[in-house]
């Protein structure tokens, strides 16, 4: 089929036969786990619905516990809210996906660059910061879950830049990590995103900010 | 245990050492390491501090033991489907643009991701911290074929510079603090600050620093996977820093090596896997990056990826019915941060690249045992049996069952290779031997305890007996035994009993 060993070009059995082969003699010679459906008595949703007061106070509070800034605003307070980030970062050059729809962002004191596909790692790198929509949110764990559509943009673009500026509506936030799982399309590339970079190799103390976006900033509208 | 197919004896030779098999037993490496009290300090504090961390975040999830229910029986599930669950991954990644190749062992998954880099023609590659590489040692076998491997994760940059071994699965530089870590960096990094100091953010922008070219540059990643999902053919790493999604988007080529083991049947089954991991691994409600791609996308990250499906010894332990529940094992480390053995002994002394408990049935399965000259066979006897690490598994691995069971295979074999060398059984067999016909007859057990006061000879003022002649100096090494009472149950029985008896 489709399994291509160079090695097993030329006769024999195939390290693909060979392996399949192992594992069902294996599972022939005991009697093991029969196939089963597992118990999934876990919660499937939260208490709370998806973008009520009771959530999104509870994201906030959570995305904050990452040492990521979070600021709520009302739909028409987008650009000034942005704006506001944009400026106490010091940040005059964004970069944004193909389809965040940027004309609402005064753009007087920013340079803004929309990602076109033709973008380098290197002139990704040269900006200040990456301004993406989002997927959807998660409170539990206060993540954001990137997917690639068009506001928000290649995998790149939103990880090479030292800040990344996310913006999330009150609906696309849920209470639980099933609930986010069953809004996703599990076959585009997916980026959950909990709080800027961090490591916590030296001694398991928490540093933020590695080699991911230094600091993340979530707008929450709505 | 007749059903069971894999382990071949190896009668008399010591098997080679590796990145699976030390070439110490246990108890010798653990002595060693136990006079070390740097390296316990280390441990002491890095393991009780992320014992507390993880405890506050599963204390928080209301329905955690149902979530590790469905992750134990999810991943048993696996097991019984494996074979039609790998075909429907290779058909779904394959369908989306990339290619499947399969490794029947590590020099097989070596030779085929060396062949996989030259082909793009690049004489370096960066990796994603992953456990299936360190198994199969594709680091040294890709250095002995001219191409350079740049881990990029923090810890294993420390040890990959500080041309040490991993000592832990999750943080493989556990065993350094932050003053040896500033050391190596001192003498290793090119360019490095020379005043820096011991603070675990300078270190951290230290390695930004000395990675960041190379990512912007590189054009082959080689990373794991923590699970592939058969219904869609997607693939999942989950990290902290960036520098796995820095090696999953910026190359043009990836090369994926995953366990057959890894596999989830159905997108869905992830909900439950990234509740469970990040809890259980580093104490967090969700790790700071997870990056799940399928195949390749057009225009969004590497345009060539290849999956690498690795047995290496899993499908031996598929072959055993008890020791098979090893292979649920998804790699979050909370056996090793809970383990009384783990703590005092650290993760070198287990002589794997799987250390603590989860190591300990690992690796022999993965391995083979051999005789007991194979340090390999010492491991199942690495534990006290407390049953911390049953507790904290969240996917309900029964690591004391899988060592007694161990154990048990670990005497069959020694008995058998002692049978086919024509030697005497060992002095443990002998005992035990002997214990069977002292205790099955009760005349001969009474004697049995009379002769037993003798042993308060050996006792030391507290009781103690901590040394003993052959063939029981051995056992006594690391371990005492009370001294025998003065009067046995069955004679103060009789004694205060005496009318009873008689009536």
């Amino acid at each position: 089929m489709s399994s291509t060993d160079p090695q097993d070009a030329g006769g024999g059995s195939t390290a693909r036969d060979e392996v399949l082969a192992t594992i069902r003699a294996a599972l022939e010679a005991t009697k093991g786990h029969e196939p089963g459906q597992a118990p999934r008595e876990y919660r499937s949703t939260g208490e709370h619905a998806p973008g009520s007061e009771a959530v999104l106070e509870l994201f906030v509070e959570r995305v904050e516990d990452y040492k990521a800034t979070v600021l709520r605003c009302d739909p028409d307070a987008i650009p000034e809210t942005v704006s506001d980030v944009l400026a106490q970062w010091g940040a005059s050059h964004v970069v944004v996906p193909p389809d965040f729809g940027v004309e609402w962002l005064s753009s007087g004191q920013v340079r803004i660059t929309t990602d076109d596909g033709s973008l380098t790692p290197e002139d990704v790198d040269a900006v200040d910061a990456v301004l993406t929509g989002c997927a959807v949110g998660i409170a539990e764990t206060g993540t954001v879950v990137l997917d690639g559509s068009g506001d928000q943009g290649r995998r790149m673009i939103s990880l090479v830049p030292d800040r990344h500026l996310v913006l999330v509506h009150a609906d696309q936030v849920v209470q639980t990590v099933p609930e986010a799982v069953a809004r996703l399309d599990g076959t585009r590339p997916l980026t959950w995103i909990s709080g800027p970079s961090a490591t916590s190799d030296i001694e398991l103390d928490r540093v933020e900010g590695v080699h991911g976006p230094r600091t993340l900033a979530v707008v929450l509208v709505g | 245990m007749s059903t069971f197919l894999g382990i071949p004896r190896r009668a008399g030779a010591t098997p080679e050492a590796g990145p699976l098999r030390g070439s110490t037993t246990f108890p010798k490496a653990a002595r060693t390491a136990l006079a070390d009290t740097q390296l316990r300090a280390n441990l002491g504090h890095a393991t009780r501090t992320i014992r507390g961390k993880r405890a506050a975040v599963v204390d928080e999830v209301p329905d955690w033991e149902q979530l590790r229910d469905a992750g134990s029986a999810i991943k048993a599930d696996v097991m019984a489907r494996l074979p039609e669950l790998l075909v429907q991954l290779e058909e779904n990644v394959t369908a989306r643009g990339g290619t499947v190749h399969w490794a029947r062992d590590a020099a097989e998954a070596n030779r085929i991701v060396t062949d996989l880099v030259r082909a793009t023609g690049s004489r370096e590659v960066v990796k994603v911290k992953s456990m299936a590489t360190q198994e199969i040692g594709l680091n040294e076998h890709l250095e002995a074929e001219g191409i350079e491997a740049v881990e990029t994760d923090l810890a294993e940059l420390i040890v990959q510079l500080g041309g040490d071994r991993p000592s832990h699965i999750l943080v493989p530089a556990i065993h350094r603090n932050r003053a040896e870590i500033r050391e190596i960096f001192r003498r290793t990094m090119p360019g490095i600050d020379p005043g820096i100091t011991d603070s675990p953010r300078e270190l951290a922008m230290a390695a930004r620093a000395h990675l960041r070219a190379k990512f912007l540059s590189a054009r082959v990643a080689v990373s794991g996977a923590n699970f592939g999902v058969a219904e869609t053919g997607a693939l999942t790493v989950v990290e902290s820093e960036g520098n796995g999604r820095m090696c999953l988007t910026l190359p043009q080529t990836l090369i994926t090596v995953m366990g057959i083991e890894k596999l989830v049947p159905t997108w869905r089954d992830l909900e439950v896997f990234l509740q469970l991991l990040p809890r259980s691994s580093t104490g967090e409600r969700m790790n700071p990056y997870t990056s799940m791609w399928t195949g390749v996308t057009p225009g969004d990250g590497p345009q060539e990826f290849h999956l690498v499906l690795l047995d290496a010894g899993r499908t031996r332990a598929l072959a055993d019915e008890v020791g098979r529940a090893a292979l649920h094992c998804i790699r979050c480390s909370a056996c090793l941060n809970v383990c009384p053995v783990y703590e005092r002994a650290g993760g070198h002394a287990y002589g794997s690249t799987y250390p603590g408990p989860i190591g300990a049935v690992l690796t022999p399965q993965l391995t083979g045992m051999g005789n007991h000259s194979d340090p390999n066979a010492s491991l199942p006897y690495a534990s006290s049996l407390c049953g911390a690490c049953f507790d904290a598994c969240p996917v309900k691995i029964d690591i004391p069952q899988l060592l007694v069971h161990l154990r048990a295979r670990a005497v069959e074999t020694e008995a058998a290779d002692r049978h086919e060398r024509h030697l005497p059984p060992s002095a443990e067999a002998a005992a035990m031997a002997a214990a069977s016909w002292v205790m099955s007859g009760e005349k001969r057990f009474g004697l049995a305890e009379r002769a037993l006061g003798a042993g308060r000879l050996l006792a030391g003022k507290d009781g103690r007996i901590t040394s003993a002649p052959p063939p029981l100096s051995g056992w006594m090494r690391s371990r005492d035994a009370p001294a025998p009472p003065k009067e046995t149950f069955r004679q103060w029985w009789a004694r205060t009993h005496e009318e009873e008896d008689r009536t």
